[in-house]
């Protein structure tokens, strides 16, 4: 059930999309949430969507696995559709009592729930094809002017990687704390909410605990190291952009100026 | 009879349909007999700990089938849950599972959960409780309060308290002192004296099998490698080498000697059959 859980996960692999600068791609993702948002219709929205699409097909990353973590949006995904579908006014085409659909209703409903699909597809891709670790370190570098305001950038990333770091640790320690429960008859799947709130407690406490003695022993193996925080501190893995960053910045200049271009065009 | 614990064709893939998939046992046809002592040997990653989840229903098989007693485990929900009492199963460092405010409430987690009313729980917490040397004094405690050697015994004890009709462990001594690993033996040994419970054991210890075990297991590479008694498995000790394992350090010292000419029997596998022995050969004088 656990392993379902992807979230901050990185997919091994070799493409074009694996080896582009962290920088590059964390850009990209905002140019690409730009884009997505500026374009009103469904019409403009096909430029995004191509984009999207052409990312997802270099990046070799399974669409049923994209797809997979949609799930748990279903709810607030469904809400969206449905609300915009009903509620939006203009040129009835179906009434059932208090219910009335529009055509602008139609194309809301689609481009609003599209938008979001895509969205969290797009930044999915981004946690998938990059490892936590360039991903903190793309963060740090593009963080880097807020040193000037004295804020402690390196400390900060250094906080985030390892929180990411600890997310599969945490994972894999609920799953085992989970099972020894289980062996001991601990039912985590039936019952009201009251009796599956209370089931958790022989997990969380375990977990809890576990997670301090970690945080503990991680400390303890840092300052034995002699860190001391990010002053002076060099890297091991230098960034540096490549012709291929230059060439997706260009395509993400292009995805701007085609979006607006036919914004500009439609009104 | 038939055996109480079976699989058959048993094979589990993890993570299927992702780049992190991995078989990680293959057909493995295991049989356990009922109130037999088994040692279930095999290097980090050959499966071990796969196998024994599958015994209690707490994975599922990718193909094959459990059968405890002669019916599959997951027949039913009911059938998979009943057999999670059957079988208990514990955990490597089970000492982090505890939770309960003291051991006494730790200790009655399991029989808790199958529904026993409160005079069988109290008997059987304080039944398992002497299994592993708790005194009255301990149960009060915080488990978080014990030893380490203490908070594992605790932990089995909690396992033990469901009175499994099979105990399966998974490396019980790992990261024990020497005392601390004695203690736990001798817990699971009287355990099966009281009980006539069938134990699995896993371990990476040669001596530990050498002692305590009935039958072998070996496991290399997701497969069931050999089976037997420890004579028949520690004869073969070229290949456990080649899996990563070894024989008992004694055994391989009387190989030494009669390779240098000692007339010693070739099955000597713990320190006090080796002493005996060599003692014999200068005339039994100690």
């Amino acid at each position: 059930m656990l392993k379902d859980i992807t979230l901050g996960q990185y997919f091994p692999g070799d493409t074009v999309i694996h080896r582009l600068d962290p920088r590059t791609k964390i850009v990209m993702v905002g140019v690409f949430l730009v884009a997505l948002f500026s374009s009103g219709g469904l019409i403009p929205m096909l430029i995004p969507a191509l984009f999207l699409a052409m990312v997802i097909a270099l990046s070799k990353v399974r669409v049923r696995l994209l797809i997979r973590n949609l799930k748990p949006l279903i709810i607030i995904l469904s809400f969206t559709g449905f609300i915009n579908l009903f509620m939006t006014p203009g040129e009835p085409l179906v009434s059932v009592w208090i219910f009335t659909v529009t055509l602008e209703g139609i194309e809301r409903a689609v481009v609003l729930v599209t938008r979001i699909v895509m969205m969290i597809m797009g930044t999915f891709i981004l946690t998938y094809t990059t490892t936590p670790m360039t991903l903190t370190d793309g963060i740090e570098s593009l963080m880097s002017p807020l040193k000037w305001l004295r804020v402690p950038v390196h400390e900060l990333t250094i906080i985030m990687s390892m929180a990411l770091r600890f997310i599969p640790a945490l994972i894999e320690e609920t799953d085992k704390i989970m099972s020894a429960q289980k062996a001991r008859g601990a039912d985590f799947e039936t019952g009201n909410l009251l009796k599956r709130a209370k089931a958790l407690i022989p997990l969380l406490i375990p977990l809890f605990i576990s997670a301090i003695r970690r945080a503990e022993e991680l400390a303890i193996a840092m300052e034995s190291r002699c860190y001391h925080g990010g002053e002076g501190r060099t890297r091991m893995r230098q960034l540096q952009f490549a012709a291929r960053d230059f060439l997706t910045g260009l395509v993400g200049v292009l995805l701007l100026v085609a979006v607006f271009g036919i914004r500009g065009l439609l009104q | 009879m038939p055996p109480i614990l079976q699989t058959e064709n048993l094979t589990h893939i993890y993570s299927v349909g992702t780049p992190f998939e991995r078989t990680a046992i293959r057909a493995v046809d295991f049989c356990a007999q009922k109130g037999e002592f088994l040692g279930l040997i095999g290097h980090t990653g050959s499966g071990k700990s796969t196998l024994i989840q599958h015994l209690n229903g707490l994975l599922r098989p990718t193909s094959g089938t459990v059968l405890f007693d002669g019916r599959d485990i997951h027949e039913s929900k009911q059938e998979t849950r009943n057999v999670r009492f059957q079988v208990g199963l514990v955990f490597q460092y089970p000492e982090y599972q505890l939770f309960e405010e003291t051991v006494y409430r730790d200790i009655a987690f399991g029989p808790r959960n199958m529904g026993l009313d409160e005079t069988e729980i109290d008997a059987r917490v304080r039944e398992a409780a002497a299994l592993v040397g708790f005194k009255e004094k301990h149960l009060d405690r915080s488990p978080f309060a014990l030893s380490g050697g203490q908070k594992r015994r605790a932990a089995i004890a909690g396992v033990m308290a469901m009175r499994p009709s099979v105990l399966i462990l998974d490396e019980p001594t790992a990261g024990l002192d020497p005392r601390g690993r004695d203690e736990i033996i001798h817990n699971i040994r009287t355990f099966r004296k009281e009980t006539d419970a069938t134990v699995i054991m896993v371990t990476h210890s040669m001596e530990e099998i050498a002692r305590a075990v009935d039958r072998v297991v070996v496991m290399n590479d997701g497969e069931i490698a050999m089976s037997g008694t420890r004579n028949e498995v520690f004869a073969r000790g070229e290949e456990l080498h080649g899996m990563g394992l070894d024989v008992p350090e004694i055994t391989r010292i009387v190989m030494r000697l009669r390779s240098l000419g000692l007339d010693l029997p070739p099955d000597l596998f713990t320190i006090d059959q080796a002493a005996k022995a060599i003692l014999s050969l200068k005339g039994g004088r100690d």
